[in-house]
């Protein structure tokens, strides 16, 4: 009987010490989200917003460049003129 | 100047869309080691730390441009010192504010004194430091050399108090301290092959924008220039007309 007691004993702590580690063993990831494909829309909202400065910073080099040139045009008509 | 490959003016431009889009999408969809408290926000290192490792080379790069402007006494290198300047700055305040929402999530306040926080801190103040003293001298020429000397000292004092410091203390930043480099949470070396590309893209976008912001300034000056030129050319005529 009482080897019965300890045996039993024996096993709840290997069971919960088992059930412990699997509960344990598993980080909180965002797999579901990965696996069901809603991450794809996470990634184009931020391509978008991407795409969006990109845009913006290649137009501002654009306008940039057509100011350099007149600029440049300007100078160079104004040191024919003196 | 047009259409003369235009591959030659663009290459580093299309190189740094293509290497963010590629960190955008990668650091969503890769594989990342599972991880205690950190969980998904460990994709940070692909957004929030390169930005002080691009904020760290654009102030190098402004360093070396306030040297060659004092060697040289070219208000260009002046005036790409200041630029170079800014964009790491701007790096900087993204990255403060960045790291801020990580630490929220993860070290439990949004500011924990940690010696690592408090150093970049100083080191940022340090630079509006710098923009308050270049912006307050209006003479060009001394506004460059002052501002020269300045970057050059700011830059020896950024660095050891961003890199050295943190380490002789505890801090809850990997690598420093009694903690560990990232090379621990980058195990499996996966994270490496994302990280890098996307330092070298967020750097070259720093330098895109310095770009844009030197040549408006260069620019201005010119514009400036001009309208001096022909006001005094002008001022001039009506001078000799009256004389006449």
């Amino acid at each position: 009987m009482k080897k019965l007691i300890s045996f039993i004993m024996l096993m709840q702590i290997v069971v919960i010490k088992a059930i412990a580690q699997s509960s344990r063993g598993e980080v909180a990831m965002a797999d579901v989200m990965r696996s069901n494909g809603k991450i794809y829309v996470v990634i184009a909202v931020l391509l978008t917003i991407f795409a969006a400065l990109i845009c913006f910073i290649i137009m501002q080099e654009l306008r940039l460049k057509r100011i350099e040139k007149k600029l440049n045009e300007h100078i160079k008509n104004q040191n024919k003129q003196q | 100047m047009e259409n003369k490959n235009w591959i030659v003016t663009w290459w580093w431009k299309i190189l740094t869309v293509a290497l963010l889009l590629f960190t955008i999408v990668m650091g969503m969809m890769a594989e990342v080691p599972h991880l205690y408290i950190l969980n998904e926000t460990i994709r940070n290192l692909y957004f929030h730390v390169p930005m002080w490792f691009g904020m760290t080379i654009l102030l190098f790069v402004a360093m070396i441009y306030s040297v060659k402007f004092l060697r040289s006494g070219n208000p260009e290198h002046d005036i790409k010192s200041a630029a170079f300047t800014n964009a790491g700055i701007l790096f900087g305040i993204c990255g403060i504010l960045t790291g801020m929402i990580w630490a929220q999530f993860t070290w439990g306040v949004f500011w924990n004194n940690d010696p690592k926080e408090n150093a970049a801190a100083v080191g940022l103040l340090l630079y509006f430091s710098y923009f308050v003293l270049r912006n307050s001298i209006d003479d060009l020429e001394k506004q460059a050399r002052v501002s020269s000397v300045a970057n050059i000292i700011f830059y020896f004092i950024f660095i050891p108090i961003i890199f050295i410091v943190p380490r002789l203390t505890d801090s809850l930043h990997p690598g420093n301290g009694g903690n560990p480099g990232f090379n621990t949470y980058d195990l499996d070396s996966n994270m490496r092959m994302i990280f890098y590309p996307a330092v070298i893209g967020w750097t070259l976008l720093g330098t895109w924008i310095a770009n844009i912001i030197a040549r408006t300034e260069i620019v201005y000056r010119q514009f400036q220039f001009a309208v001096n030129n022909h006001s005094t050319n002008n001022s001039a005529k009506q001078i000799d007309s009256k004389i006449k």
